[in-house]
């Protein structure tokens, strides 16, 4: 009985498997119209029914090896990276992963009248083991499709983190050999990894000799925060670039004096034209007191 | 310039003499062997012909751990001893940073971006570290 | 002890000598491909390999020698690389003392152990007096490496 029951069983996949390939141009064609394929193929409607036939031939070799219920067959190996690029798309329209799911499921019902039209001369019990098949096979595919969107959407994630922290980051040239960072905002751990390493680069490429860490922007100062300046410095320092912090409002000074935080031998300047002034005399560029030379006059 | 580079022998990282200067250039991941043999070798030079400055250029060196690190130093605890300043050029960022974590730092070393402003450095401040005058760099390069 | 390799999916795990310091400079090499080919940034990929020469080096001095293993390891969509240093040498009696900055028993700087651990994500140091040590370092690729109880 029960090996009657598993012959049934995969000979529900194989003609499950059959089908999808006999209709594979009507399906495909179908397919290309839905919302999920229409969407994300834009530029043709060829690229759409060739991206169709592709996610059909898998669907057709996961059923013919009788691994319907399998998220990991390798059947699905060959359209994996298509389905991570289509849900990507989807996924950057805004659609969330239970929208994209819906969209999945939507690909079903076509799938069915296809099989249903294909089976129409064989005998119920027939129809409805291979029905009850297509629909597991369409609900793995929908997980594998979750799956690549999940993963899609975590590198989403984390590419537009990096994005974010240097785009807040920006280093400036000043002058010939001075470089400067503005910092903006809260210095978490991260975001204060990205500066030390984006202004250590910007050292190296405009040969700067000084470097300015303006904490104007900066709303507080906690010995973490301290820690993490400090580490910049010592850093630029043994590259042969001197560090000055500019920006030191007063009560942040007050909070350092406070927390009892020893920023030993940083220098420190209330803003950021006093720290320029401060690298300008270590340049030797001299500065006047008035912006045009006495000479000239 | 050139027939004042004198090569000096025995040492298997190449030491030149640039007038009272000597200058190390490191290239890429050293034996331990090799960095004690080189401090040996570079202090022998100190002591042998009058030497206002050792450059080191580690600008191709990409890793530097605790043992290099503290080559480093005692080369420049020993100049000093010596007279002669120590000058570290061409730390690659990468290495700076994994130096500050780890929490080494270089006593005793000034550092410079590039030979040339070594070289500068040492034509504006001549005089050993401990005899320069504008307070801020005086903390600056120093250790 | 964790068998190395056993969490690795891909990579095969490589086991090199540490008995000269001729071996630190292939392991470094070799610790370096490694964390290329796993995606490590320039700066991450000089801190592992920092830490690696402080801990094969402490092997060498202290431990009379022994040996490195070195594993890819991923954990979801991380991936990282797992290093074990083993040696036979006489241990460590008081282990805080050892991770402690500025102790040293060698003529170091006395930074390897403490200054290795705050270079990589994960350290773990087993010892007993008499019956050498095993430090497991793990650095994963990416600023941020998955959570504890991924792991």
């Amino acid at each position: 009985m029960s090996e009657q029951q598993n012959a049934d069983e995969w000979s529900s996949a194989t003609r499950v498997g059959e089908a999808l390939r006999r209709r594979r141009e009507q399906i495909a064609q179908r397919w290309a119209d839905a919302q999920l394929f229409r969407t994300v193929f834009t530029v043709s409607r060829d690229e759409a029914v060739e991206a169709c036939r592709a996610v059909l031939d898998a669907l057709a070799d996961v059923a013919d090896a009788g691994a319907t219920e399998d998220v990991d067959a390798p059947g699905f190996q060959a359209v994996r990276e298509q389905l991570a690029r289509m849900s990507a798309s989807r996924a950057r329209t805004g659609l969330n992963p239970a929208q994209i799911a819906a969209e999945v499921a939507a690909l079903r019902s076509p799938a069915v009248e296809h099989l249903s039209a294909e089976l129409d001369r064989e005998p119920d019990a027939v129809v409805h083991g291979a029905l009850l098949e297509l629909t597991v096979l369409m609900g793995t595919l929908r997980l594998v499709v979750m799956e690549t969107a999940l993963t899609e959407g975590h590198e989403l994630i984390s590419r537009q983190r990096q994005q974010l922290l240097e785009i807040a980051t920006p280093v400036i040239k000043l002058w010939d050999g001075v470089v400067a960072v503005p910092l903006i905002g809260t210095l978490d751990s991260a975001r204060s990894q990205v500066v030390m390493e984006s202004l250590l680069e910007a050292i190296v490429a405009q040969q700067a000799r000084y470097a300015i860490l303006d904490i104007t922007g900066v709303p507080t100062v906690d010995s973490l925060v301290a820690q993490h300046l400090m580490k910049t410095v010592a850093a630029a320092r043994l590259m042969g670039a001197e560090c000055v912090v500019s920006g030191v409002r007063p009560a942040i000074a007050q909070t350092i004096v406070h927390l009892g935080i020893d920023l030993g031998g940083v220098v420190t300047r209330a803003s950021l034209a006093d720290a320029l002034a401060f690298a300008l005399r270590g340049l030797g560029a001299g500065v006047a007191a008035s912006p045009q030379p006495a000479a000239q006059r | 310039m050139t027939d004042r580079l004198t090569r000096l022998p025995q040492v298997q990282v190449p030491v030149l003499r640039l007038e009272d200067a000597l200058l190390v250039t490191i290239q890429g991941d050293l034996q331990d062997t090799s960095a004690e043999r080189l401090q040996a070798d570079v202090l022998r030079h100190v002591a042998e012909n009058p030497t206002a400055a050792v450059i080191i250029d580690i600008s191709a060196v990409e890793v530097v751990d605790s043992f290099l690190g503290r080559v480093l130093a005692e080369i420049a605890a020993g100049a000093g001893l010596l007279a002669a300043q120590t000058i570290v050029v061409g730390m690659r960022p990468s290495v700076a940073i994994t130096m500050v974590e780890l929490g080494l730092s270089l006593p005793g070393v000034r550092t410079a971006r590039d030979l040339q402003s070594s070289l500068s450095m040492l034509r504006e401040s001549p005089a050993s570290v401990h005899e320069r005058g504008e307070r801020g760099l005086d903390d600056t390069h120093r250790y | 002890m964790t068998p190395i390799g056993t969490d690795a999916h891909r990579g095969s795990p490589t086991h090199l000598p540490i008995r000269s310091d001729m071996d630190l400079m292939w392991i470094r090499q070799e610790v370096r491909q490694m964390a290329a080919q796993a995606g490590f940034s320039l700066v991450q990929q000089t801190k592992l390999v920092t830490a690696v020469s402080e801990l094969a080096r402490n092997a060498l001095v202290h431990g009379g020698g022994g040996h490195m293993d070195a594993a890819v390891v991923r954990e979801g969509a991380h991936t990282g690389v797992r290093l074990v240093f083993t040696d036979s040498g006489p241990g460590i009696a008081d282990i805080d003392q050892a991770m402690s900055d500025g102790y040293t028993s060698g003529g170091g700087l006395g930074l390897g152990l403490g200054g290795a651990r705050r270079l990589v994500h994960d350290f773990r140091l087993d010892s007993e007096p008499g019956r050498g040590t095993t430090v497991t370092i793990t650095m994963w690729q990416g600023s941020v490496p998955p959570t504890r109880q991924a792991l």
